[in-house]
């Protein structure tokens, strides 16, 4: 590895010596620098391009094609699109079903995490807190689906129905997961349960780096309840990881699949739980119909990439 | 008086905080207490009517079962937790060493082109991963890699958050730092490898932690990578072994199972919460 550092290095000197005879000592350190830089960065290039930049060309691509994997791509035009939005009732539903759950389950986790953020910060025991609500993100949401489909089991030995039936709440036991009409709620409330991840961490962190001098400023400069503290000094300075836990949250719940699968399985009863994802998983990976699975993926990419955009452009400040 | 019955106000203000927090605590633990204590429990406990919530007689019989049982089925359960240890912990090494060299160029190269590629790599952390699972795919089969480690291990090495975490971290480090370090004759191998990695060892503690907590219990990458038996990982494994909802039969070594699923990555972050948060202090995107 040192040796090939230091090779390239010297080609890339002896080249920098022949075009660049003007302050010939600084050029020639930046350019055995950039290529010192470069060779460091190589790993992560070459991985970072096969694996991330070129899937995402090719899926461009594929989505304008017909293609099973057997038989080479065929060029369709738009006829993977005008299927997906004119004639895949499916595709329809999971659109809903995704809209729905990222509606309500992301800005919910998003402002939950940060408010339980908040509030944890001004407990004693903060590191006990914060583990407890970040511990639910950590476990595998398939492992722990075993646990929630016995509380949201459909008949009376479920948890829930159980409990609900000693009460009196019930007559009879609810089909939760079974039930087109409580999937949504039930896929909601576990996903919520295991939302306080990277986004509640970020918004910790940044909430015990603000400057506690910047209250004392504020004390003085008339604001006196903690809301105004929230909304005049806290906000602003934590845009960076408000901006971070955004991103992060979007991508999370536009990507929401393997718990929705684990809780109602798939296809889920009547489509209940059919998401974006899973009707993607299901023409890549059931069906390798490869062109229009490719085609829901670019569609997906540009919601939560044209999301990221605009919440970039909202946090954004303009006084910097 | 008066001032009296506010500084109580405030107390008592306090006081319920604290108990509906600790409510709200009971709460999210559930699950987990649930698990823990379904894992412990013996055959007749688990099929009571009407459920408890925790174990009577704790037993290790669910666990005994589930190491020993699968051992007459075609693929012994070790196997999984053998190929979810080893992809684990080779993406953990592969992915902290190319990040982490990445990361320091972006930060304090700056070749031309850093700041389109870090772009770049802002923008990848506004897509699912799933997004470019097709093409993936594809390419892995090009290579002729499913049903292989390498298929699990070569795409999750170069990820837009790993380098992403390191560079913001290593934009805090002054750069006199390396100039001192230059001064006294390192190589830039030697600067990156002594000082850059040493003084950022909260950063990289972080991402090694993340990266196995997230590989450990990544469902999607086997589930499509790969079909045979002896390559699954853990979750997958587990959810096998369920059968889909409504399955009763081996719930006892289901729940062990799950348990030793989840165990690791709750060890791991108890381990290192503090280190961790030092590190994502620095995370947030500046635009």
């Amino acid at each position: 590895m040192q040796s090939s550092v230091q090779s390239s290095v010297e080609a890339n000197r002896s080249l920098q010596l022949k075009s660049q005879k003007v302050s010939r000592f600084k050029l020639t350190a930046a350019g055995k620098k950039a290529a010192l830089g470069y060779l460091f960065l190589s790993p992560f290039l070459i991985l970072f391009i096969v694996f991330t930049v070129i899937p995402v060309v090719q899926s461009v691509y594929l989505s304008f094609t017909y293609y099973n994997m057997l038989q080479p791509a065929k060029w369709v035009g738009l006829a993977n699109y005008s299927v997906l939005f004119l004639e895949d009732d499916i595709f329809i539903k999971s659109l809903k079903n995704t809209f729905v759950f990222a509606v309500i389950a992301g800005p919910l986790s998003y402002c939950l995490s940060f408010l339980l953020a908040w509030v944890i910060n001004t407990l004693r025991a903060k590191m006990l807190f914060s583990l407890a609500f970040y511990v639910p993100s950590i476990t595998s949401g398939i492992a722990l689906s075993i646990v929630w489909l016995y509380i949201f089991s459909g008949d009376r030995y479920g948890l829930l129905n159980n409990w609900m039936l000693s009460w009196g709440m019930i007559r009879e036991p609810i089909l939760w997961t079974t039930d087109p009409d409580t999937i949504m709620p039930v896929v909601i409330i576990v996903s919520l349960w295991m939302s306080m991840g990277t986004g509640f961490l970020v918004f910790l962190a940044g909430l015990q780096n603000v400057s506690p001098e910047l209250y004392e400023a504020g004390a003085i400069d008339g604001i006196s309840s903690r809301f105004q503290e929230l909304w005049y000094i806290t906000l602003p300075m934590m845009k960076p990881q408000l901006l971070f836990g955004a991103v992060n949250a979007i991508v999370a719940a536009f990507g929401v699949f393997d718990i929705a699968v684990a809780m109602a399985g798939m296809p889920s009863p009547n489509y209940a739980g059919h998401t974006i994802i899973s009707h993607l998983f299901d023409y890549a990976f059931i069906r390798f119909e490869l062109g229009y699975a490719s085609s829901i993926a670019v569609f997906l990419f540009f919601i939560t990439f044209g999301l990221g955009r605009i919440v970039m452009k909202l946090l954004s400040s303009k006084e910097q | 008086m008066t001032l009296n019955f506010a500084k109580f106000a405030a107390r008592f203000n306090r006081g319920l905080l604290y108990a509906f927090m600790i409510a709200l605590v009971g709460f999210t633990a559930m699950p987990i207490i649930y698990m823990v204590s379904t894992a412990f429990k013996p055959l007749d406990e688990l099929f009571l009517y009407p459920p408890r919530f925790f174990v009577q007689k704790p037993t290790l019989r669910s666990f005994y079962d589930l190491l020993t049982a699968t051992d007459s089925s075609i693929v012994p359960f070790s196997r999984y937790i053998f190929n979810s240890l080893f992809v684990s912990a080779s993406i953990v090494a592969a992915s902290l060493f190319v990040c982490c060299l990445g990361a320091y160029v972006l930060s304090k190269f700056r070749p031309p082109g850093a700041s389109f590629i870090f772009a770049v790599i802002l923008s990848a952390l506004m897509f699912s991963p799933q997004v470019t699972q097709i093409p993936t795919y594809l390419i892995v089969s090009k290579l002729g890699l499913v049903n292989t480690y390498w298929a699990l291990i070569l795409p999750k090495i170069a990820v837009a958050f790993n380098i992403f975490l390191m560079k913001q971290f290593f934009d805090q480090i002054p750069d006199a730092l390396i100039e001192a370090a230059h001064i006294d004759g390192a190589s830039e191998w030697k600067i990156f490898w002594k000082v850059i990695m040493a003084v950022s060892k909260p950063a990289w503690a972080t991402l090694i932690i993340f990266t196995f907590i997230g590989n450990w219990n990544d469902y999607f990458s086997a589930l499509v990578f790969t079909t045979s038996e002896t390559m699954k990982t853990l979750p997958l494994a587990i959810q096998t072994l369920a059968g889909g909802p409504g399955v009763v039969a081996r719930s006892g070594a289901l729940a062990a199972g799950t348990f030793l699923v989840t165990l690791p990555p709750i060890l791991v972050f108890l381990l290192f919460q503090k280190l961790i948060m030092n590190t994502m202090v620095h995370s947030g995107i500046k635009s």
